[in-house]
């Protein structure tokens, strides 16, 4: 099994909508916290002290389990200059690594080309959410994108009866055969022929997979079992990618970030520990980000859209602790009412891409950036 | 009644100037006549305008959605399903795709929502005007820095877009025609934004401020003078370049795919007299784009373009929706439905830059082809909804089907469609498996429901039913 050779695989975790950075990584003993927190801050007998200065909060738990085990790497003060703070263009800027002008390819499927030039391996990248994320997409780079159960993958998933199924596939096959010289229909018939090779790839993959654990009844806990299961089959995937939220918190916070947070960490909770027993967590890490965080000072019952924000990699080769700096939260300090930015996010793909994955991070993210060393 | 051939047209006509029909309103428009259906659909005036108090009813919050997706795609849906105006809803489309703005920057559906209204009310009239009308959009002038350019500092982003993006095309003007179109626009800006919170919201005002204006002398296109942003829309618009390049827009949109637009200055359009054709109706009427729009439907080389063109998500999606019906109330659910385009790579009301979508072929990858497959299979394939029961009424009505005829009507009803013999053949040997389907008893009747069901998802997969 592939799995067993131990091939670093990475697994991307976008949280959707900016996630409120001061709530996370709480600042617990900094009074501005509490001055700018009035009406959404955590109190201190609902935060988990990671240190003198800093805390998760309890419905975070499991992260904080990760960090005393030495596995959790916490990167402070993540952005980049001149954030928009518009939910898709910050997203896109995350996704292509162009900051300036709008970017026409993913830096995964940069990568995904640079593994699998001859695409040779359909599943080299598995996604799971509702599209194609922007972070995977290149124009003739195969991604296979799982949009609900992993078990219903595949073109027409409400032909069920298996004969029928079998029959209708064939047909699905053989309707899509290169036509030389046609073109567009060509092109459609290479598209669809890939992603059927996924389809049928993917598809053994629950059927070997023995769980010995229990996941959360949650989205995304279902999403990471799927990509448990296409770990743990040994397709040869490098890259998963899944998605939760919304983490946009301008009313009603505090409820919602728990419920989200909490789904989150048992989520991975229960991965982690799933990979473990089945010995293929080693060569694993996990990246988690999302768009922004959001404004120092409430709006009475949530935050607005924010620049800087904190970014977690984790996993049994990650060393764990504090990187970089926490910005001030001096009102001086702040850009526009937002914790100014002191790390570029990529910096910490660079630092994944040449420590983990081996490949050159220069041509993938556009430029050199400098690297964090949370990565032997 | 309308023979085959009439259907095939009307059908054609109906999925380019709409978003398709069903077969029951085909009859109707070929029993009235192509020409007079065209008359129809360029005087949307004519049928009534989409009710937008039920969707507050059902909706409340996407009346006045703010910067939140799914909200702002739902009111959207809601008129693209519900359009008893098809050519209308189809021209604010068009014009979305050429006079692109997005939520990525502006940050408020309101404003985004307010241009596809302008859109729907202008979108058939007169260019010149349009132009002017979106020159002072406050949406536009925010999402390409209008508001920035000032008398003192020139910002030169609308001014060069208007004239590579909007209006003429790279390679039809030079660098210092950008600079000077950009000086005549100096001063037009929008009022204080008020912040949305706490006070709510508010709409964003259309601002002249002479006193930031340029008014010195600027040479543009050979002209010379004090010249405001209204005199540069007025030369733009009598160039010969203008009208070759809205012309080769609606071509694109409405008849057959060109290459994407960076490339128009480099490669010919595909039928070049057709684009002169077009580009005389345009200049002859003084920019109306209604007669260009009348000649195009009617011409030869409209009629002769069935399935050239490679349906983008929104046709997809709202060409099935209208097509299988039970959607015209924006229901609970809607906002996940409203989020298909999307995830078939067409984020409405956010298209990825100023340039638009590309169409064409890079419609599709890996996952935006299983997403559309998918999602009209699905469809297609439930047999709760109402258009999905009329077809199977029509086939039953047929009575016994042989496996080539079961093939043949479904292909009618879906269409027509016409498919190459290879996938006929796929097609048939399915159809050939299943042997003839009756309906002459209760479990007869389901077994063929289900097996024409199947058949139209199968067809739905089909490479061929991706083009329009």
């Amino acid at each position: 099994m592939a799995a067993a050779q131990k091939v670093p695989v990475l697994v991307v975790v976008q949280l959707t909508g900016g996630n409120d950075y001061l709530n996370t990584v709480i600042p617990y003993n900094n009074t501005l916290y509490q001055d700018n927190r009035k009406a959404v801050g955590i109190p201190e007998s609902q935060i988990l002290a990671i240190d003198n200065e800093y805390g998760l909060p309890q419905y975070m738990a499991p992260m904080k389990k990760i960090w005393d085990e030495g596995k959790l790497a916490i990167m402070h003060g993540v952005g980049y200059l001149d954030s928009p703070r518009s939910h898709f263009r910050s997203m896109d800027i995350w996704h292509t690594c162009e900051a300036d002008k709008v970017g026409t390819e993913g830096w995964l499927g940069r990568v995904v080309r640079e593994f699998d030039p001859k695409k040779e391996n359909v599943v080299t990248a598995v996604s799971f959410g509702p599209c194609l994320f922007r972070a995977l997409a290149v124009p003739g780079v195969p991604v296979a994108c799982v949009a609900g159960a992993l078990e219903n993958y595949g073109f027409l998933p409400n032909i069920q009866e298996p004969t029928q199924r079998q029959q209708v596939l064939d047909r699905f096959s053989r309707m899509y055969q290169p036509i030389e010289g046609s073109g567009v229909m060509d092109y459609l018939g290479t598209t669809g022929l890939d992603s059927l090779r996924g389809a049928d790839i993917l598809k053994v993959a629950p059927s070997l997979y023995k769980a010995s654990v229990q996941y959360p009844n949650t989205s995304i806990a279902s999403k990471l079992r799927g990509i448990a299961q296409v770990h743990l089959a040994g397709l040869g995937t490098r890259v998963f990618y899944c998605d939760h939220g919304s983490f946009d918190s301008h009313a009603g916070q505090n409820p919602l970030h728990a419920k989200l947070w909490t789904d989150v960490t048992e989520g991975l909770d229960a991965f982690m520990t799933d990979l473990r027993q089945h010995d293929a967590a080693d060569n694993v890490i996990v990246l988690m980000f999302s768009e922004f965080g959001r404004r120092v000072r409430d709006n009475g019952s949530g935050t607005d859209h924010g620049a800087a924000g904190a970014t977690f990699v984790f996993g049994d080769k990650v060393k764990g602790g504090h990187y970089g700096e926490y910005p001030s939260l001096a009102a001086e300090r702040l850009v526009q009412g937002d914790l100014n930015p002191n790390m570029d996010f990529r910096g910490i793909y660079s630092t994944i891409l040449d420590k983990w994955l081996k490949v050159n991070p220069v041509p993938i993210v556009n430029g050199s950036y400098e690297q964090q060393a949370f990565l032997n | 009644m309308a023979n085959q051939d009439d259907i095939a047209l009307m059908a054609h006509l109906m999925r380019r100037a709409g978003f398709g029909a069903s077969r029951d309103e085909l009859e109707a428009r070929a029993a009235k006549g192509y020409e007079a259906t065209v008359e129809e659909l360029l005087d949307p005036e004519s049928q009534p305008p989409v009710d937008p108090y039920e969707l507050l009813r059902y909706q409340p919050a996407a009346l006045l959605p703010g910067g939140q997706p799914p909200m702002g795609n739902v009111n959207y849906m809601y008129y693209l399903v519900g359009t008893k105006r098809p050519l209308q809803e189809k021209m604010a489309l068009f014009w979305h795709h050429v006079l692109a703005t997005g939520n990525s920057k502006v940050d408020n559906y309101d404003q985004l929502l307010e241009q596809i209204e302008l859109f729907r009310n202008d979108g058939m009239g007169n260019y010149r005007d349009l132009l002017l009308k979106i020159a002072k959009n406050p949406t536009m002038i925010f999402w390409l820095d209008n508001n920035q350019n000032h008398g003192t500092a020139v910002n030169e982003n609308w001014g060069r877009e208007l004239l590579e993006l909007f209006s003429l095309g790279a390679g039809n003007y030079t660098e210092t025609d950008v600079r000077e179109a950009s000086r005549a626009f100096t001063g037009w800006t929008f009022e204080t934004k008020i912040p949305r919170l706490p006070y709510g919201r508010f709409p964003w005002k259309f601002e002249y401020r002479p006193e930031d204006h340029d008014d010195g002398v600027k040479e543009f296109l050979g002209h010379r003078g004090h010249l405001n942003g209204e005199d540069i829309i007025d030369i733009i618009v009598q160039q010969p370049a203008c009208a070759r390049f809205i012309c080769r827009h609606l071509y694109n949109f409405f008849v057959a795919d060109e290459p994407q637009v960076p490339a128009w200055s480099l490669e010919q359009p595909r039928d070049p007299p057709a684009i002169d054709a077009m580009a005389k109706a345009f200049r002859d009427s003084n920019f109306e784009i209604r007669p260009v729009l009348r000649l195009l439907f009617n011409s030869d080389f409209f009629k002769n373009a069935r399935y050239k063109h490679l349906k983008s998500p929104a046709e997809v999606v709202v060409g099935t929706l209208r097509l299988v019906g039970g959607y015209e109330l924006p229901k609970p659910g809607y906002g996940e439905l409203s989020m298909q385009p999307s995830y078939m790579g067409q984020d409405l009301l956010n298209p990825p830059s100023v340039e638009g979508w590309h169409t064409g072929s890079e419609w599709i990858n890996s996952g935006s082809l299983m997403a559309r497959i998918n999602f009209v299979a699905d469809r297609i394939g439930d047999q709760s909804l109402p258009g999905v029961r009329a077809i199977i009424g029509r086939l039953k009505a047929k009575g016994n089907l042989a496996p080539d005829q079961l093939v043949s009507e479904c292909l009618d009803l879906l269409g027509p469609i016409d498919v190459r013999p290879d996938t006929r053949k796929e097609l048939t040997d399915q159809a050939k498996q299943w042997g003839q389907l009756s309906w002459d008893s209760e479990p007869n009747a389901q077994t063929a429901a289900q097996r024409a069901t199947q058949m139209m998802q199968l067809i739905v997969a089909t490479r061929e039913y991706q083009f329009a």
